[in-house]
């Protein structure tokens, strides 16, 4: 119990740090990686490469004078950044990164906290996020905001139901919702990372990923060009920071749940070595880095997306998420299911490479039409097409 | 919308999202790896594609002759010419009957770097300078007086002249 007690203090605490400094040097490689795409240099003067340059906005940030309007709610205005800096940072907690380490008093998982529910947890913690956004927007008793905020919430909605829904297709093969399991499952072989045998569901996942993090193409709530800042615009100082450090906190936690969902987690790719036990310390660091490389990968698509695409109109964005997301990810759901039960109960086979194989194969037919009708624009383009003359 | 929005109808080969889309993502990651356009300021002052003007009008400087006294004989048609009257002149007169100014003072704030006192000057005395690091930690530093204009050291400017307009 002591043991239990101290082993995860300390795990709490250093991803708590990781996490901290990881959102740090990710507003850093933002800024460098948007300057590079724009053939420029980006801030490359405090310290070496610039890697300072997140210290001295952090140290500037606290120095600013903190504003509150005249006319806001106290209470909610100094709650809301808290409130998306929180559930940001929680919901890492139950991702696994790495093979448990053993110690001399008994192996220590590689989670802050190894929850049976883990997934639930997951999905319950990520729309908690977007309460922080609109009482922050309505808080601030400025339209802008308000509107930010509408947005938000609006957008949380329609985009929370297609993520559930690819996600329970991730279920239905791991049989768990445990995220240690969705692993194990998934560690066999290359192939049987979900993103081969679900890759539209990853497809689907990663959309609404970016529009759970409010990322562009979908950062409607902040839309600098026509809400100035959305629901942060009252913000000033370390308070703003907050803002920033939870969306970030959110990428983090989002790239991180696509790792573990669809690319294995910490799982090193052809080769069992790193599943089987016995522990060792050499096994996890090498799992903790390649669930880093992981994920770093996906942190920089969310940068890379981000300089490539405009945003998405409002009703764009609600035609995509309604129209479009939930019932492919309805319908992939039912065929998924039906190609699990074919396969599982009529075939009797065992999870396994073929069984991925197969799964990929009938990806790859459904893409095909999917991305045929996706690419002639006839999804998301002007919703008022016969009407205006 | 409720509004009318004017939408193009497009034939389907025109229109694409997932093929745009990875156009663009391949253009940008080609981005990253192409040389920067940035001029790194303190550092590189001029690259092969950017040097400072010579027609660049900038803070002032007095030549002198060989003794190292200002060309200047304080015939005052630069304060007068000057549209900004940031030309302080106070002439003075030795005992060979050789005018030199007493006080030469210009207000670098006041100054507007037209560069009509360099046209003016019938001594090819007072230059505006290629120059434009300026900065001081007073206001009154930058009233330039006689001693400090004969002291500057950059390149002077060579105007623009209407003759050979491209500067060939």
């Amino acid at each position: 119990m002591t043991f239990f007690l101290i082993s995860s203090i300390i795990k709490i605490i250093v991803v708590f740090t990781v996490i901290m400094v990881g959102v740090a040097l990710l507003t850093l490689a933002e800024r460098r990686i948007c300057a590079w795409m724009q053939d420029r240099l980006g801030p490359n003067r405090v310290g070496p490469q610039g890697l300072f340059q997140p210290a001295a906005d952090g140290l500037k940030n606290l120095l600013k004078e903190e504003t509150l309007p005249a006319q806001a709610d106290k209470v909610l205005f100094l709650l809301a950044p808290a409130m998306s800096f929180v559930p940001a940072l929680l919901t890492f907690a139950v991702i696994p990164f790495a093979t448990p380490l053993p110690t001399r008093w008994g192996d220590v998982d590689m989670v802050v906290a190894n929850l049976p529910v883990g997934f639930l947890y997951i999905l319950a913690f990520g729309s908690l996020g977007v309460y922080g956004i609109v009482l922050a927007g309505w808080s601030s008793n400025n339209k802008y905001s308000l509107l930010g905020g509408l947005r938000a919430s609006a957008q949380m909605i329609s985009y929370e139901i297609a993520m559930g829904m690819s996600t329970v297709a991730v279920l239905l093969l791991a049989g768990n919702v445990t995220l240690t399991d969705v692993i194990a499952k998934q560690s066999q072989s290359l192939f049987t990372w979900n993103v081969f045998p679900l890759s539209l569901a990853f497809f689907i996942f990663i959309v609404a990923a970016f529009a759970e993090t409010n990322r562009l193409p979908f950062d409607l709530p902040e839309a600098e060009a026509e809400l100035i800042a959305g629901y942060h615009t009252e913000y000033s100082a370390m308070k703003f920071s907050m803002f920033y450090i939870a969306e970030y906190a959110n990428m983090v936690t989002a790239s991180a749940l696509m790792t573990t969902l669809f690319f294995g987690g910490w799982d090193i790719p052809f080769t069992q070595w790193d599943n089987t036990p016995p522990w060792t310390i050499l096994k996890t660091v090498a799992t903790l880095a390649a669930f880093t490389l992981k994920v770093g990968f996906f942190l920089f698509l969310y940068i890379w997306v981000r300089w490539t695409l405009p945003r998405f109109r409002y009703d764009q964005l609600m035609a995509l998420g309604w129209k479009v997301m939930l019932p492919f990810a309805l319908s992939y759901l039912t065929v998924i299911a039906t190609a699990i039960w074919l396969l599982h109960d009529q075939l009797g086979w065992s999870y396994g490479t073929p069984f991925a194989l197969a799964l990929f194969g009938l990806n790859v037919l459904l893409a095909i039409p999917l991305f045929f009708v996706l690419d002639r624009g006839h999804l998301v383009s002007g919703s008022v097409a016969e009407e205006a003359g | 919308m409720a509004i009318g929005v004017k939408v193009m109808k497009r034939p389907g080969s025109e229109t694409s999202y997932v093929r745009a889309t990875l156009k663009g993502m391949a253009l940008t990651l080609q981005h990253i790896f192409r040389p920067k356009v940035t001029m790194e300021y303190p550092e590189e002052k001029s690259t092969a594609d950017w040097t400072i003007s010579p027609r660049w009008r900038g803070t002032h400087r007095m030549l002198t002759d060989e003794q190292g006294r200002a060309k200047c004989v304080a015939c005052g048609l630069c304060p007068q010419i000057c549209p900004a009257n940031c030309i302080k002149l106070v002439p003075g007169e030795d005992e060979q009957g050789n005018r030199y100014p007493l006080i030469y003072e210009i207000d670098e704030f006041r100054c507007v770097f037209c560069g009509y006192c360099q046209e003016v000057c019938p001594e090819e005395a007072i230059h505006v300078g290629v120059h434009y690091e300026n900065s001081e930690y007073s206001r009154d530093r930058f009233v330039y007086d006689l001693e400090r204009l004969c002291a500057q050291t950059h390149p002077v400017s060579t105007l623009w002249d209407p003759s050979d307009p491209k500067g060939e």
